[in-house]
C-alpha cells in the first residue's frame, strides 16, 4: 500500500517528468513531502504564474508537457492566467494543484476555490479527483491529451485526503478515450484538391503558424516551400518557422507586420494556411485577403477551419503529415514570376536602423542582439512596443522565438526563458521585455538566482506603457493617461540587489560593447536600454 | 434557422457543466437542451435546439467535436426525424370553464393528469410545434404553471447517430 501523494510521483517519474515548477501550500503538502523523496527537479518560483509560464517555456523547447504545481486557492487561481497563455498559443501542460479535503468540497473552507470550474475555459481538459485509485489513469490521460492532438493545457485538482489516500498502486493501461481520436493523416481526397490547386495557382502563399512547431515540421516546410519555390509569411506564432533571411521568407503578416507580408495576402490567389487561427490581429478579413483567392487551410483542430475565414479545401490533419502527403502527390508550379518580384521587393526593404536623438534605436539593437547570439539561440519576446521590435527586427536562423502570441500576456519572457534555459541548458537564452512588462515578472530574478539560470535579460525603459501610449496617441486624442511609469526602481540596481550583474545604455554606439559584454558573462545578466518614449513600435 | 444536434457525451460529472459553458462562451443560443442516459448507463444523450445559419451550426457542432466528453456528435436533418416534447400545464379555471379545457384536451390528443376544485394539470407528449399550440389554446384561460422537458429526437428508420 502507497499513498496517493507516492503514486502521482511514480506516475509522474513514468511519464519522464524531470522537472516541475512549482509553489507549495497546506493542500499540496503531502505531494511535496513524496516530491522531495525522488528524482524530480523542483523549481521553487516567486508567483503562481511564473509557474505556469516557466512550464510553458520548458514545453515549447522540450516539446514534451510542462508540469506546474501549486496549491488551493489562490495558488490554484493566480495559475489561471499561464493556464490561459498556454491554452491560447497551444502549448502542452500538465498542471496540478491540490484541494481541500474532499468532504469538506463546496463548503467554502479556507483556500476553497473551484479551480476546475474557473479554469474550464482555459484547459483542454480538467479532472477534480476523488478517489487515488483513480490517479493512475487521470495522469496517463492527461500527459496523454496535453500532448496529442492540438496540444494544450489539462488540470488536475487534487484534495488533500486524496494525496493521503492507501491504496495498492499499479500503472494504467493504455489510454483509452473514445471521444478523443485525433486525426493525423490528411483526407487523401483533400490532398490531391490541394495539389490541383497548387498546379493552377498562379500567385500561391503559405501562411504557417506555431502549429508548425507542434507538428515539428519546420523541416518539412522548409522543403515544401522550396520545392515548389512558394513564398511563406507567418504568423506572430510562426516566426522562427523559416530562417528570417530566408529569400522566400516575405516577414509576418498583420497588424504589426510587414506590409510586404500582407500585400501578398491580398494579391495571392491561393493562401495556404498551415496551423494557425488567423485570428484578427493576423488578418483582417475580409480587408486583406483578396476576393479570388483560394484557401486551403490545414490544422489538426477542425474547428478553426472556417471559424475566421471560409475556407474552400480544409485539411484536418499533423501539419507534418500534411506536407509530407501533398509532396509525395507531386505538384507542379508552372510560374516563377510571383515568386521572383516578392523576392526582388524584400531585397529592396528599407529597414529604420538608423541612430536616434535619445536612446537608442529598439529596433536596429534587437536585430544587432540576436545577429550577435549563437544561431541557433532563443530569444523570448514579451508583450508591448518590445514584442513588435523584437518581431519585425530579431535575425531568427536556426533557433527558436518565444512570445504569448494570443493571449499577449505580459510578464511572459523571463520565466518563459526561464523555462527553456532549463529544457535546454546548452542553447544561449535571452528574454526581452519593456520596464512594464519587467515589474510583472522581476519576482522572478530570485528564482533565477537561486537555480542558477544562466539567461540573459534585456529591459527597454521607457517610463512609459508604451503599446498603450500609442493606442492613446492614435484613437484616443492623444489623451495619455495611466501610462506614466513614474516610481519604478533603478532596474540595474534592482538585478545588483538579487546578485545579478548589470549594465545600462542610452545609445546605439554602446550597443556592441554592452552584448559583448552580456554573452561573455557565463552566468544571467541584465541589459538595460533606455528608449525614448515616442519611439513608435513600426 | 433550427437545427436539432444529437450528442452521445461521457456520463459523468462536470459534462453538462463543460457544455453549457461553451455554448455561453461562443455566443451560441440555444432553444432548448434535454438530457438523459441511453441503453448504455456510461453515455448520455443530449438533444439540442440550436437557433442560427449554417455557420453557428457547423460552428456549435465542431466545437462540440473538440470536446473530450463528447463521444458522437451529429446535425439531424429536419426532415427525416421523429421529434417528441413533453409539456405539463397547470390551468386555474372555474366551474363552468373545466368542459371547455377538457375539450381541447380531447382534441390535442393529450391527458388531464391532476384535478383540483380550482385547477386542471394536462400532458401532452408530441412535436414540439403541437405543444406550442396546445399552450396557445390554454393561454385563453389562466395558465398558472408550465413546465416543458425540450425537444428529444431520434433518426427515423434504421439510422443511427
Amino acid at each position: 500500500m502507497i499513498t496517493g501523494a507516492e503514486a502521482i510521483v511514480r506516475c509522474l517519474e513514468n511519464e519522464g517528468v524531470d522537472i516541475i515548477f512549482g509553489y507549495p501550500g497546506a493542500t499540496i503538502a503531502p505531494l511535496y513531502d513524496k516530491l522531495s523523496k525522488s528524482s524530480i527537479r523542483h523549481i521553487l518560483v516567486r508567483h503562481e504564474q511564473h509557474a505556469g509560464h516557466e512550464a510553458s517555456g520548458y514545453a515549447r523547447i522540450k516539446k514534451r508537457p510542462g508540469v506546474c504545481m501549486t496549491t488551493s486557492g489562490p495558488g490554484a487561481t493566480n495559475l489561471i492566467t499561464a493556464l490561459a497563455t498556454a491554452y491560447m498559443d497551444s502549448v502542452p501542460l500538465v498542471a496540478i494543484t491540490g484541494q481541500v479535503s474532499s468532504d469538506l468540497l463546496g463548503r467554502d473552507v479556507f483556500q476553497e476555490a473551484d479551480i476546475t470550474g474557473a479554469a474550464e475555459p482555459f484547459t483542454k481538459y480538467s479532472y477534480l479527483v476523488k478517489d487515488a485509485l483513480d490517479l493512475p489513469r487521470i495522469i496517463k490521460e492527461a500527459f496523454h491529451i496535453a500532448s496529442t492532438g492540438r496540444p494544450g493545457p489539462v488540470l488536475i485538482d487534487i484534495p488533500v485526503n486524496v494525496q493521503q489516500q492507501r491504496i495498492d498502486f499499479s500503472f494504467a493501461g493504455e489510454v483509452n478515450l473514445r471521444g478523443y481520436k485525433p486525426t493525423i493523416k490528411g483526407h487523401t481526397g483533400q490532398i490531391k484538391r490541394v495539389c490541383k490547386a497548387i498546379n493552377s495557382a498562379e500567385q500561391p502563399l503559405i501562411c504557417v503558424g506555431g502549429g508548425i512547431f507542434a507538428a515539428d515540421g519546420q523541416a518539412e516546410l522548409k522543403r515544401f516551400c522550396e520545392t515548389l519555390n512558394i513564398p511563406v509569411v507567418s504568423t506572430m506564432m510562426g516566426i522562427s518557422a523559416m530562417p528570417s533571411a530566408h529569400p522566400l521568407f516575405m516577414g509576418m503578416l498583420g497588424m504589426h507586420g510587414k506590409t510586404i507580408a500582407n500585400q501578398a495576402i491580398t494579391d495571392s490567389d491561393l493562401l495556404i494556411i498551415i496551423g494557425a487561427r488567423v485570428s484578427d490581429r493576423a488578418v483582417l478579413f475580409p480587408a486583406h485577403v483578396g476576393k479570388n483567392t483560394k484557401i486551403v487551410h490545414i490544422d489538426i483542430d477542425p474547428a478553426e477551419i472556417g471559424k475566421n475565414l471560409s475556407t474552400l479545401i480544409p485539411v484536418v490533419g499533423d501539419a507534418k503529415e500534411i506536407l509530407i502527403q501533398i509532396l509525395e502527390a507531386e505538384p507542379v508550379r508552372k510560374s516563377e514570376e510571383w515568386t521572383n518580384s516578392l523576392k526582388a521587393k524584400k531585397e529592396k526593404l528599407v529597414l529604420d536602423y538608423g541612430p536616434r536623438e535619445n536612446g537608442i534605436n529598439p529596433k536596429a539593437f534587437v536585430n544587432q542582439l540576436s545577429r550577435s547570439l549563437p544561431e541557433d539561440h532563443i530569444y523570448c519576446a514579451d508583450v508591448g512596443q518590445n514584442q513588435i521590435w523584437s518581431a519585425a527586427n530579431c535575425e531568427v536562423r536556426t533557433g527558436r522565438f518565444l512570445t504569448s502570441g494570443g493571449m499577449g500576456t505580459m510578464g511572459y519572457s523571463i520565466p518563459a526563458a526561464i523555462g527553456a534555459k532549463i529544457a535546454d541548458p546548452d542553447k544561449a537564452v535571452v528574454a526581452v521585455c519593456g520596464d512594464g512588462s519587467f515589474q510583472m515578472q522581476m519576482m522572478e530574478l530570485a528564482t533565477i538566482s537561486q537555480h542558477g539560470v544562466g539567461i540573459k535579460i534585456v529591459v527597454m525603459k521607457n517610463n512609459k506603457l508604451g503599446l498603450v501610449k500609442e493606442i492613446q496617441k492614435k484613437s484616443y486624442k492623444n489623451n495619455e493617461c495611466a501610462v506614466d511609469l513614474s516610481g519604478s526602481p533603478d532596474i540595474v540596481a534592482i538585478a545588483k540587489a538579487y546578485g545579478i550583474p548589470g549594465r545600462r545604455i542610452d545609445n546605439m554606439d554602446e550597443a556592441e560593447d554592452a552584448i559583448a559584454e552580456m554573452l561573455s558573462c557565463q552566468c544571467v545578466y541584465l541589459l538595460e536600454c533606455i528608449v525614448d518614449e515616442n519611439e513608435s513600435s513600426m | 434557422m433550427k437545427h436539432t444536434i444529437s450528442v452521445l457525451v461521457e456520463n459523468k460529472a462536470g459534462v453538462l457543466s463543460r457544455i453549457s459553458g461553451l455554448f455561453a462562451r461562443r455566443g451560441f443560443n440555444i432553444d432548448s437542451l434535454a438530457v438523459g442516459t441511453t441503453e448504455d448507463k456510461d453515455i448520455s444523450r443530449i438533444t439540442l435546439l440550436v437557433d442560427g445559419d449554417d455557420y453557428v451550426a457547423e460552428q456549435v457542432t465542431k466545437q462540440l467535436n473538440k470536446q473530450i466528453d463528447v463521444i458522437k456528435v451529429r446535425k439531424l436533418n429536419q426532415e427525416e426525424i421523429t421529434r417528441r416534447e413533453l409539456v405539463l400545464v397547470k390551468v386555474k379555471m372555474s366551474v363552468a370553464q373545466r368542459g371547455e379545457i377538457i375539450d381541447i384536451v380531447k382534441i390535442m390528443q393529450g391527458e388531464i393528469v391532476d384535478i383540483s376544485h380550482t385547477t386542471l394539470t394536462v400532458e401532452l407528449s408530441d412535436k414540439p410545434e403541437k405543444i406550442d399550440l396546445l399552450i396557445d389554446l390554454l393561454s385563453h384561460y389562466n395558465i398558472v404553471e408550465v413546465a416543458r422537458t425540450g425537444t428529444i429526437a431520434l433518426q427515423k428508420g434504421a439510422e443511427m447517430v
